[in-house]
């Protein structure tokens, strides 16, 4: 049987199924970049040709000219384009990672809520969910804005919490601690009382495992840090002072600022995103089998213990990866932030393309960040999800 | 397995230059930069054989960039008809064109597109309150024909705030829109005064109008004629003052490519001949009585001496139907922005050098 294959079974090539399977695929590539070579060359004719324009990153150095509302670094107008592209990143970060932050917590609440038995805390978080997931972000970006952060008192009638902290339709002031020259040395000091207390953790840890009594090792962790904070703030010349802000002609003066298209927006792509997560959460508990948790139960665990124990780590396996796709998604979605103002990296990034009319350049740098932010947020995320992943035996 | 890792490369390899082969095929006559670099534009218009004036021929119709929520200069109403004064400049050139103003379409865009849509060739003029600036016409390849409408840069404040110079908005929130030169210019005459803001910048200006409205920000900038515009249309016009300061010269004309000076040179002479109509007097309503005139000039706009229409591709009465159909600027001014219009703007600048304006057409022969 096999000899008689093998004999028959030596067709031209044009019949072999190998030959055929690695010349359609060489076809196949060969036109993807055929035709990438054919759009690019064409993008460089046009540009040449019609507008006597060639690429060219040369313009990020020259003087932008505009303001930039807020920001995290120092910026004027006499900055370079790249500085202002500098403020715009720093901005979606700063948007990305207190996003996320929040969108977790707020999310893993509703999540469980949306799995309690008590009807009214389980129709809550139903609601909301079906809510929020179903209008679109820049509707809610807009109604935050323009029906909610807008209808706040004006500055000069703001509501003044206790501290002071100023709430009005231009955002929120609170007192903010400012550096004084000795913060530099009290940062070090804060990292080594990091350092510490996650030593005393860890030695506190094997002394347990030795021992079999497991004594409280957040807590331990939290003095040890504490103390070392204390300590560090009396041996040296108070590290900051506190500002408050105060009411100075037309706007608060002092504190921090949180400006009303930051809360806005930021809000927007918390409680967005927030009603994704929950569904996430939702899903991977209820994927954890109904055993475990009888099981639990039959051992005398709360039912908190059996959540955070037993379910939770379980759970978590199922979860993590659509939550990294929602983490991509919130630092993505928060280029909406010029719909409500917020000078985030693709508003100060338009502003650029429109002052230079360098659309390529400028497209090509902010698609380049938003990728890195995206690949470097899933490496992350690929890594905890290595750690607990099932470790099959 | 190491064979079929071989294999795989060499596949990889030879589709790659399969696929620069067939680049290389498609790819448009360009020759690579460094040859081209010596060759002038010659070549250039013969693969580009098509200019701007024979594709809108071919399409029937003129496409202008526009704006859609600036009344008086561009906006659409609620019928879904476009009026303005920079929409009467695009029907005056579908009327040069194809001796029928109807033959005009508007392309409403933010601020920010209208580059690349003109550049990309999706319109054929960009007659949008466009400033005219440096480095808009060499880096963004623009032409700007001349200035239609010489404006300046305005701001406006809350009538109850009390603000009277720049000093007094020391602290202040400023609302701007995004792309345009006002965002520039506050900044430049901020520094200068040596006052600091805090610039809200938006995408369109509804959403800037909007923000100041509701008391976001002590006030908002854009070019005069903009903030008259928009002030008819906020809630309480009454409640809003235009301070009595002027940051900038804003001359706002048409622009076209680079690279297509026909096209440029037809744009350019429709606009003066709307100058030239007035400053000879010849109106919509009597251009018809003109027709047996014996004065060499009126007759050189009006096509009966001389072939000037032709030479930039028209039919010869291409100024007589602008004039007939549209009107010289002062109709077109004061039909959009003069004192029967809720706008009522003083012509200022925007009159006949004659008048003491800075309107002056070079003459037509």
């Amino acid at each position: 049987m096999q000899k008689i294959a093998a004999s028959q079974a030596t067709p031209p090539f044009y019949r072999d199924e190998r030959v055929l399977g690695v010349i359609s695929q060489i076809v196949v590539v060969g036109l993807v970049v055929g035709l990438l070579g054919y759009f690019y060359n064409n993008m460089i004719s046009a540009l040449r040709e019609q507008l006597g324009v060639a690429i060219d990153y040369g313009f990020l150095r020259s003087t932008a000219g505009f303001d930039i509302g807020e920001g995290l670094i120092e910026y004027s107008r006499a900055s370079t384009y790249l500085q202002a592209l500098v403020v715009g990143l720093l901005n979606t970060f700063q948007v990305a990672v207190l996003g996320i932050f929040f969108a977790t917590l707020l999310g893993v609440l509703i999540g469980v809520m949306r799995l309690s038995t008590n009807f009214l805390v389980n129709r809550i978080a139903a609601v909301y969910i079906d809510i929020f997931r179903n209008i679109p972000l820049l509707l809610l970006l807009i109604f935050w804005a323009q029906a909610v952060f807008f209808k706040l008192p004006r500055v000069q009638e703001a509501i003044i919490f206790p501290g002071p902290t100023f709430l009005s339709n231009r955002g929120m002031a609170i007192p903010w601690g400012v550096p004084t020259e000795s913060w530099p040395t009290y940062r070090i000091v804060l990292i080594v009382g990091l350092i510490l207390a996650y030593v005393v953790a860890r030695l506190l840890k094997e002394q347990g495992k030795r021992t079999g009594r497991m004594p409280l090792l957040t807590l331990w962790f939290l003095v040890t840090f504490v103390g070392v904070a204390i300590v560090g703030w009396f041996a040296l010349p108070q590290p900051l002072t506190l500002t408050t802000p105060e009411l100075v002609g037309f706007n608060t003066q002092g504190g921090r600022v949180f400006s009303q298209q930051f809360m806005a927006l930021v809000s927007g792509l918390i409680i967005y995103t927030a009603a994704f997560i929950a569904e996430t959460v939702r899903a991977g508990i209820q994927s954890v089998s109904k055993g475990q948790r009888e099981a639990a139960t039959a051992l005398g665990l709360t039912p908190f213990q059996t959540l955070r124990l037993i379910i939770f780590p379980q759970a978590l396996r199922v979860i993590i990866p659509p939550l990294t796709s929602q983490y991509l998604n919130l630092t993505k979605n928060s280029s909406l932030a010029i719909a409500v103002g917020y000078p985030d990296l693709f508003a100060v990034g338009s502003t650029t393309l429109n002052q230079t009319g360098r659309a390529i350049e400028v497209f090509s740098l902010i698609m380049g960040v938003y990728l890195f932010f995206s690949l470097t947020t899933s490496f992350f995320m690929n890594i905890y999800n290595q750690r607990i992943k099932l470790v099959e035996r | 397995m190491l064979k079929g890792k071989k294999v795989q490369t060499v596949a990889l390899i030879l589709s790659m230059v399969v696929g620069m082969v067939i680049a290389a095929c498609l790819a448009p006559a360009a020759a690579p930069a460094s040859t081209t670099a010596e060759e002038p534009a010659a070549p250039v218009a013969q693969t580009d054989a098509k200019s701007t004036l024979d594709i809108v021929k071919e399409r029937g119709k003129i496409i202008c960039v526009g704006n859609a929520v600036l009344p008086g200069f561009g906006f659409l109403d609620e019928a879904g008809v476009f009026t303005g004064f920079d929409v009467d400049y695009c029907k005056a050139l579908a009327a040069a064109i194809f001796g029928d103003a109807t033959k005009a379409e508007i392309r409403a865009t933010t601020a920010s597109e209208r580059f690349t849509v003109l550049q990309s060739g999706e319109a054929d003029v960009l007659i949008r309150n466009t400033t005219d600036t440096m480095s808009r016409e060499t880096d963004l390849g623009m032409n700007f024909a001349p200035t239609t409408f010489y404006d300046g840069q305005g701001i406006m404040v809350h009538k109850d705030s009390s603000i009277v110079t720049l000093q007094d908005l020391n602290g202040a929130s400023i609302c701007v829109q995004t792309g345009t030169t006002t965002e520039l210019n506050l900044a430049d005459q901020m520094a200068a005064a040596g006052v600091s803001y805090e610039p809200v910048v938006f995408e369109t200006a509804d959403e800037v109008t909007t923000a100041y409205e509701e008391g976001r920000c002590d006030a908002w900038t854009t070019d005069k004629s903009g903030l008259v515009s928009r002030q008819t249309v906020m809630a309480d016009p009454s409640a809003h003052e235009i301070m009595n300061v002027t940051l900038s010269k804003e001359p706002l004309g048409p622009a076209v490519r680079h690279g297509d000076d026909q096209w440029y040179d037809l744009v350019t002479w429709v606009v003066y001949a709307t100058f030239t109509a007035e400053e000879m007097g010849i109106t919509s309503a009597n251009v018809d009585t003109f027709m047996d005139t014996e004065d060499p000039n009126i007759m050189k706009l009006l096509g009966l001496e001389g072939e000037f229409c032709s030479k930039v591709g028209l039919a010869n009465d291409c100024f007589v139907q602008v004039i007939k159909q549209v009107g010289n600027y002062g109709e077109i001014y004061n039909k959009n922005l003069g004192p029967d219009t809720v706008f009522n703007l003083p012509r200022g600048l925007n009159s006949l050098y004659t008048e003491g304006g800075l309107l002056y057409a070079p003459p037509i022969r």
